[in-house]
């Protein structure tokens, strides 16, 4: 599943799209509420860095485990320092710069590409216990 | 091209023969079935083996198991065998039977069987060994499906147990009109610590609780994301509305909190749970007086 | 979406009652601000309990909501966060520090009660 990101209003429609695949993957309601959290920061920083962008939302399994995959992509300016952008209270917006390190929180897989002057994209998994 | 047809031919006719083999084989253990049956019931009895179960059981369920092992071995599809494997499990596993005799009754119909082969075919060696051929990896695949069939089955009820052991290992107790305790006993893991936050934080709402103590007097050590996911509940639970009060941290435990710069000052903690009920008391306004005191002070 | 604001005696309620965006948050915050000065509020309570998620944007907001009333003299509660929320919430790291959070719309109006009068009593005190 796909949606577009490119207004304010889109982050609420991924966090509620990724709610309900959560709730028909059988995720308890804190894991849905934990995954609509993450999808809410990444589709935030799509808008506020990036300006466009897409959230791909899907089932996965591995091992016999079922699981939801976050992908937050755009082809924004990227991320300078992806370090320092993984570091508690890092912010260039004025945000309270938890964003990522929060969502990798959050999730049990995270992974992050950033091609300077290329785009990001954020790849989050959670899986169901 | 021609090569490979001669592959292929041969290919099919050893598959013919090994069918029209296991066809010999399934007729020959039909026909014996009786003897066979009795036979393997008596070593059963004899190596001790199934000794919750009486001898009719053991018979009825060497019957059973007879007919679907050849049943299997004829059509050389598993799943009825797999389904019925199961089904046992879950009838046996109750009264104690462990692996080992599962797995030793199956090796023991085997050898019971390939001994008759032996005995029918012995005159003729290749025969025999043609014979065997087509059996033993029946045999083995049959043996390795009840022997997993079960194991699984005393899997599937161990995963049940610990559930139901979790859900009974933290109680939500109300004591006074928005007062929670929650007595913890024994080690906590990851997937408890979860357990517990969510009967924490859903305790809070559904018995609309402003303070709850949290006795861990029971809790011989936590690790570092077991000791940061407590801190974390504790926050939750202040989002809710409702304070925490930590009782009975034990030294280490303490310690653990210190080295991961777990802010004490946030931390709401008392020694001793008696303590931590009076302190919860306190801020919920409540004052205890003995009965004598209050008539004196009212008179 | 507009937040409806209530005004009962000396307390603004504001009901949140769907999702909100980034923008409805901020409109929220200016509204409320406003508010408080214009009707003279001694309290503001925020009830929250329809949000399904508060991220990191709604918690600052919502925290500066409390901090930019509090220097107009007043103060704000937050009702209503619901378990699984709050605990999203401290994963990500948001704790709301210094903000005043209660079970439901009546504790949060019980909370603005008890500071009022220790507000008072403070008050014929200094006299």
């Amino acid at each position: 599943m796909r949606v577009p990101i490119d207004c304010d209003s889109d982050v609420v429609a991924a966090r509620q799209k990724g709610r309900e695949l959560a709730s028909q993957c059988g995720f308890p309601s804190t894991d849905m509420a934990v995954v609509a959290t993450a999808i809410s920061e990444l589709a935030r920083n799509i808008v506020r860095y990036a300006v466009r962008g897409e959230i791909i939302l899907r089932l996965v399994q591995n091992n016999g485990k079922r699981g939801i995959e976050v992908v937050a992509a755009d082809d924004g300016p990227g991320i300078p320092d992806v370090g320092l952008a993984m570091q508690d209270g890092y912010s260039t917006s004025g945000g309270l710069g938890l964003g990522l390190p929060g969502t990798r929180r959050l999730m049990d897989d995270f992974e992050i590409t950033s091609d300077f002057g290329k785009g990001t994209k954020v790849t989050v998994r959670r899986w169901r216990r | 091209m021609s090569g490979s047809q001669d592959v292929a031919t041969v290919t099919q006719a050893r598959l013919e023969t090994t069918a029209s083999r296991l066809r010999e084989l399934v007729a020959h253990l039909r026909h014996q079935r009786a003897q066979l049956r009795e036979e393997w019931a008596r070593l059963i009895t004899e190596a001790k083996l199934l000794t919750a179960m009486t001898k009719e059981e053991i018979f009825a369920e060497a019957t059973s198991v007879y007919d679907n092992y050849v049943e299997a071995l004829e059509t050389g599809t598993y799943e009825a065998l797999q389904a019925y494997a199961r089904n046992l499990s879950e009838r046996i596993i109750p009264r104690g039977v462990e692996t080992h005799e599962v797995v030793g009754i199956v090796l023991l119909l085997r050898d019971v069987l390939a001994r008759s082969l032996f005995a029918t075919y012995h005159e003729d060696f290749n025969k025999l060994n043609r014979i065997l051929d087509a059996y033993e990896p029946a045999a083995n695949r049959i043996a390795a499906t009840v022997a997993v069939g079960f194991v699984q089955e005393r899997e599937r009820i161990i995963r049940e147990q610990q559930e139901a052991i979790r859900e009974l290992s933290t109680p939500v107790l109300q004591v006074r009109e928005r007062l929670l305790i929650l007595p913890i006993i024994g080690v906590i893991d990851p997937q408890r610590a979860r357990q517990l936050t969510e009967q924490l934080l859903r305790g809070i709402r559904t018995n609309r609780a402003k303070v709850v103590v949290l006795d861990i007097t029971g809790v011989p050590y936590i690790d570092s994301p077991v000791a940061n996911h407590l801190v974390q509940t504790v926050e939750a639970a202040r989002l809710l509305g409702a304070t925490v009060i930590v009782t009975g941290l034990s030294p280490e435990i303490a310690q653990t909190l210190v080295n991961i710069g777990v802010d004490l000052g946030k931390m709401n903690t008392v020694g001793d749970l008696q303590g931590g009920i009076e302190e919860a008391e306190r801020l919920l306004g409540y004052k205890v007086v003995l009965m004598q005191e209050s008539v004196a002070q009212s008179a | 979406m507009q937040v409806p604001i209530l005004k009962q005696g000396a307390y603004l309620i504001a009901t949140v009652q769907s999702a909100l965006t980034d923008e409805d948050l901020k409109q929220l915050r200016d509204t409320l601000v406003l508010q408080v000065s214009k009707v003279r509020a001694r309290g503001v309570i925020v009830d929250v309990t329809a949000l399904d998620v508060i991220d990191s944007f709604a918690t600052r907001t919502l925290r500066d909501v409390a901090y930019m009333i509090r220097l107009r003299g007043a103060e704000t509660v937050i009702v209503g966060i619901q378990p699984e929320v709050a605990f999203s919430m401290v994963k990500l790291g948001l704790t709301l520090e210094g903000v005043a959070t209660s079970l439901d719309l009546e504790e949060g109006l019980a909370y603005l009660d008890r500071k009022a009068k220790a507000h008072e009593r403070e008050v014929r005190a200094h006299r």
